[in-house]
């Protein structure tokens, strides 16, 4: 049978099953597909924190949703063009975000009494007119896949968990995806257990065959490569690129990177990526906690290594005391924070841009410190090698503030070509540089205000530092009132005259009177909704802040051209706060901390109002 | 390796510009005093010494040592020296604490770093109380101990910091007391030579809060009855005239006191501080009561495990010697691995 091939130019699936029916896999799987053939994407995992939540409940609910297209885009989709629902529960989580007319594929083998009991359905979906606004697609997944894999040597059990791959080779089919790299993947993760690789790929392909044999799916999809910049592309989640950044800033700055972590969600990815790269010189430890993490971070930063901790907000929370500390000893110091929804335990697996205050405040006594936040999967590549710039460069802590939103989603990522990445050598301290052979720990350099890096080991400049306060130029402890209120000031200025490189502001039609504002991860999500403005010949300006501190010198100025300056955060308006403390503008926040990133539409909507407004 | 060249330091190229600023009488002077004299011993140039602390009286020792140092934050020196041992395995690291700061607040740094045998020397001066706030009760002090937050008396039970130790089976565990220099530098001695974590308790006198805390083990007259100097290879025996011994009773758990007048010989423990079972240290660390009688000072264990230094930086080493690319080209090498696609 000869099928339709219809061309599309953007479509969003989501995967949905039980934390147990591999979804992320599946979707990561999709993924690579897809950037194999070229189109722009982004992805979005939204997973639940419990390892195994019960079978087939609300709860245990996971999904990845994958936007592709043949031109470039921002975000991972609004919402899902596709559903792949692989039991009741994915049904029913996720139905309340599919516009109508969207496909539904659903694994009717799962839509037992007890399962659609499970999650309050009194009546099967679909054989009730519930669905009737959708075009549903019945496919009895786990026998199909069960009836596939009959003559392969697996267990019955192994056979049914082999249906993500039945449900990736009908997608595949459907969305005519290279499926190359799927089976060498295949082979790869089995390799121990060559049966397991026949059977994933016996039932990947039983799902493409279906796909071209079954009557249920009359049409074939085309999306078209993107036209992207030439060069050599990989697709890349945010904690991976951050990962490779700091491993890159080690190369670049020709100094060994320690990283001291502890398990957290969801940064455990990053000391995971890390503790394979011991050929770099990276030496990872997994610390008792996260106070042990960074302080054994900051004794390899005192020892001449780039000493790096990476963690969520609760973690944050712990090491303020020791980034205090760093603040004081003016090392360098590079803390992650794969920001995560709090208070508290709060929501883990979910996203926020709720810490910012903390990076920017949280800590005791005048302890300013730089803050960076990268604004896409990709860009954390480039983030992490600026945190350790300035670290390195200006001797002091870092806080690189990502999220979850962009360290579990991906992009595709054009790689940098090595040689282009900025030069990050540093000259340790290894002459006296006072009177009479004297060393003066805390001399600095008129231009960057940092004092010389003297290493443990260094003959002749043997030296104490400290938590108290020291005095200007030879770092004895001192109580002086005027010295301490110098040391405080000068602090201060070390952090804030760092040169950062001034805010860009898209605004194409040039007589826009709106500005939209944000920083870290919505970048994404605020410049697709300017483009849907501007398609519809509305003018708003875009502006994304990396530096939250110091901010870029010429920020007062943007904000005062505009007559509205709006700022939508993943918080309860903490960036507007220090935006209007610090340059009288009564910037307007848009808030919403659900634990899922803002969807275009929705700061479309808000904007459109807001210039109506103006 | 060539041989090591003498260095010919002395005690006064230990001594940094700073002025000692512990209470006249302090037990301090006296073990500042005994490291600045040992640490010749070492020929170890002082560039390559550090001495990391937490915070507390004893933790300003560091700004009196001619050597790198670093004063950190309450609790965390041994993090803190953690990874500047294992990034640094060239250097000689010392860690200068307290009963407060490494069994209270930095207590699960303190096991940790242990358990890890992280290539540290490890010193807490136990005073049994909270001097630099001024004379509050510490994770040491005896049951009832009226302090300024303590008027009718601590209500919990005190840690013996050894038998801690020997919990995370430290793998060098000693004691020694401020006031015998000899005694002191031969633990000292003992503990730098040992690769891996060496934790060294230094009973330490504070006179303003908590004086004459150990007076038992010092006082001639007294302290031969009291002390016990353990000596690897030696029969444990003590007094003044060695009329006390240390047994093994058949089926008891721990070790006990006998006169030795009543023992014959071959039931006294011989010390042995290489026994890998940490159980035999930890009997002896449990003999004395708070009254400090039989208490055993010297080296209670030393034994043989790789440090965590070593075994971290073997690793980095196997992986490092494979390499034959520049790190740049290593680096291309890593953004480009798993799927790529290239467009024209």
């Amino acid at each position: 049978m000869t099928k339709q091939i219809r061309q599309l130019d953007r479509v969003v699936i989501r995967f949905a099953g039980d934390s147990g029916d591999g979804m992320q896999l599946t979707g990561d799987r999709f993924t690579s597909e897809t950037a194999q053939l070229g189109n722009d994407i982004s992805t979005l995992p939204n997973f639940p924190a419990e390892i195994r939540a019960p079978a087939g409940t609300l709860p245990g609910v996971s999904s990845f949703q994958v936007h592709f297209a043949d031109y470039d885009i921002l975000t991972p989709g609004d919402s899902p063009n596709v559903l792949v629902a692989m039991n009741p529960a994915a049904l029913k989580a996720n139905l309340a975000d599919l516009p109508r007319g969207a496909d539904i594929i659903v694994n009717t083998d799962e839509f037992t009494k007890r399962n659609l009991a499970k999650v309050g359905y009194q009546a099967n979906p679909l054989e009730d007119d519930s669905l009737t606004g959708y075009v549903v697609h019945p496919v009895a997944l786990t026998s199909m896949t069960v009836g596939a894999l009959a003559d392969q040597a697996v267990s019955k059990k192994d056979a049914e968990r082999a249906k993500n791959m039945f449900a990736l080779g009908l997608l595949s089919w459907m969305y005519s995806r290279p499926y190359e790299s799927t089976l060498r993947f295949l082979e790869r993760k089995f390799a121990k257990r060559p049966e397991l690789v026949a059977a994933n790929i016996a039932a990947f392909r039983a799902g493409w065959n279906f796909g071209e044999t079954t009557d249920s799916f009359a049409v074939r999809y085309e999306v078209k490569p993107a036209r992207m910049l030439p060069g050599t592309y990989r697709n890349i989640t945010g904690n991976a690129a951050l990962s490779l950044g700091l491993v890159a800033a080690g190369v670049r700055s020709g100094l060994p990177v320690f990283l001291g972590a502890y398990p957290i969600t969801p940064a455990s990815d990053i000391l995971h990526e890390l503790s394979k790269h011991k050929r770099f010189g990276v030496v990872t430890m997994q610390a008792e906690d996260e106070i042990a993490a960074v302080g054994a971070a900051l004794g390899a930063s005192y020892g001449g290594a780039l000493g790096v901790t990476t963690t969520s907000g609760p973690g944050v929370a712990l090491k303020s005391e020791t980034i205090s500390l760093a603040v004081a000893l003016e090392l360098p110091l590079v803390v992650v924070d794969v920001q995560r929804a709090g208070p508290s335990t709060g929501m883990p697996t979910k996203t926020e841009q709720a810490d910012l205050n903390m990076a920017l405040h949280g800590r005791h006594g005048e302890a300013p410190v730089a803050v960076i936040a990268p604004k896409s999967p990709s860009d954390c590549f480039h983030a992490a090698i600026e945190a350790a710039r300035i670290a390195l460069t200006y001797r002091t802590p870092v806080l690189l503030l990502s999220d979850n939103y962009v360290a579990n989603g991906s992009e595709p990522w054009l790689l940098p070509d090595v040689e282009s990445l900025p030069d990050l050598r540093v000259e340790f301290a290894t002459e006296p540089n006072g009177e009479d052979g004297a060393f003066l720990p805390y001399l600095r350099d008129p231009e960057t205000l940092a004092r010389p890096w003297a290493v443990p080991g260094t003959p002749g400049l043997e030296h104490r530092i400290g938590g108290l306060e020291k005095a200007d130029k030879t770092g004895d402890i001192s109580y002086d009132p005027a010295n301490h209120d110098f040391m405080v000031r000068t602090r201060a200025a070390r952090i804030e005259t760092i040169p950062v490189p001034d805010v860009e502001v898209e605004d194409p039609d040039g007589d826009a009177r709106v500005l939209v504002l944000g920083w870290g991860s919505t970048y994404g999500p605020i410049g697709a909704a300017c483009r849907g403005l501007r398609q519809r010949g509305l003018s708003v300006a875009q502006a994304h802040l990396r530096h939250l501190a110091p901010m870029p010198a010429n920020l007062g100025e943007v904000l005062r051209s505009y007559d509205r300056v709006v700022i939508p955060e993943m918080n309860l308006g903490q960036l507007a706060h220090v935006i209007r403390g610090r340059y009288l503008v009564d910037a307007i926040g848009y808030n919403q901390v659900r634990g899922l990133p803002f969807t275009a539409a929705e700061l479309e909507t808000m904007l459109e109002e807001v210039l109506k407004n103006v | 390796m060539s041989e090591p060249v003498a260095l010919k330091l002395t005690a006064k190229d230990f001594k940094s510009d700073q002025e000692v600023r512990w209470c006249p009488g302090c037990g301090d002077y006296a073990i500042l005093a005994a490291v600045q004299q040992f640490m010749p011993e070492l020929n170890i140039p002082r560039e390559r010494i550090v001495f990391v602390s937490g915070i507390g009286c004893s933790s300003r020792f560091p700004y009196y040592m001619n050597t790198y140092g670093m004063h950190s934050i309450h609790g965390r020196a041994p993090a803190i020296a953690t990874g500047l041992s294992v990034s640094r395995p060239d250097l000689s690291v010392w860690v200068v604490t307290g009963d407060g700061d490494a069994l209270s607040i930095g207590g699960n740094h303190l096991i940790h770093a242990l358990r890890r045998n992280v290539n540290l020397k490890i010193l807490l001066f136990n005073n049994r109380i909270y001097g630099l706030t001024k004379g509050q009760y510490s994770p040491t002090s005896e049951v009832g101990k009226v302090t300024k937050s303590t008027p009718v008396g601590s209500a919990d039970a005190p840690f013996n910091p050894l038998s801690l130790a020997l919990g995370a089976e430290a793998t060098f565990v000693g004691r020694t007391i401020d006031s015998d220099r000899k005694h002191l530098q031969s633990v000292l001695r003992a503990a730098a030579e040992h690769e891996g974590s060496a934790f060294v308790e230094i009973y330490q006198n504070c006179n303003i809060f908590n004086d004459g805390a150990f007076d038992q083990l010092k006082e001639p007259g007294i302290r031969d009855d009291h002390l016990i100097r353990l000596e690897h290879g030696q029969p444990i025996t003590f007094g003044a005239d060695g009329q006390f011994c240390v047994v093994h009773p058949p089926g008891g758990f721990g070790l006990e006191v006998r006169e030795t007048a009543a023992t014959p010989a071959e039931e006294i423990v011989v010390h042995d501080a290489t026994v890998t079972d940490p159980a035999y240290a930890f009997a002896l660390s449990r003999l004395p009561g708070l009254d400090l009688r039989n208490t055993p000072i010297g080296v209670f264990r030393s034994v043989e495990r790789p440090s965590y230094d070593s075994v971290v930086q073997a690793q980095v080493a196997a992986a490092t010697a494979e390499v034959t690319e520049t790190p740049e080209q290593q680096l291309a090498g890593l953004l480009s691995s798993g799927d790529t696609w290239t467009i024209l």
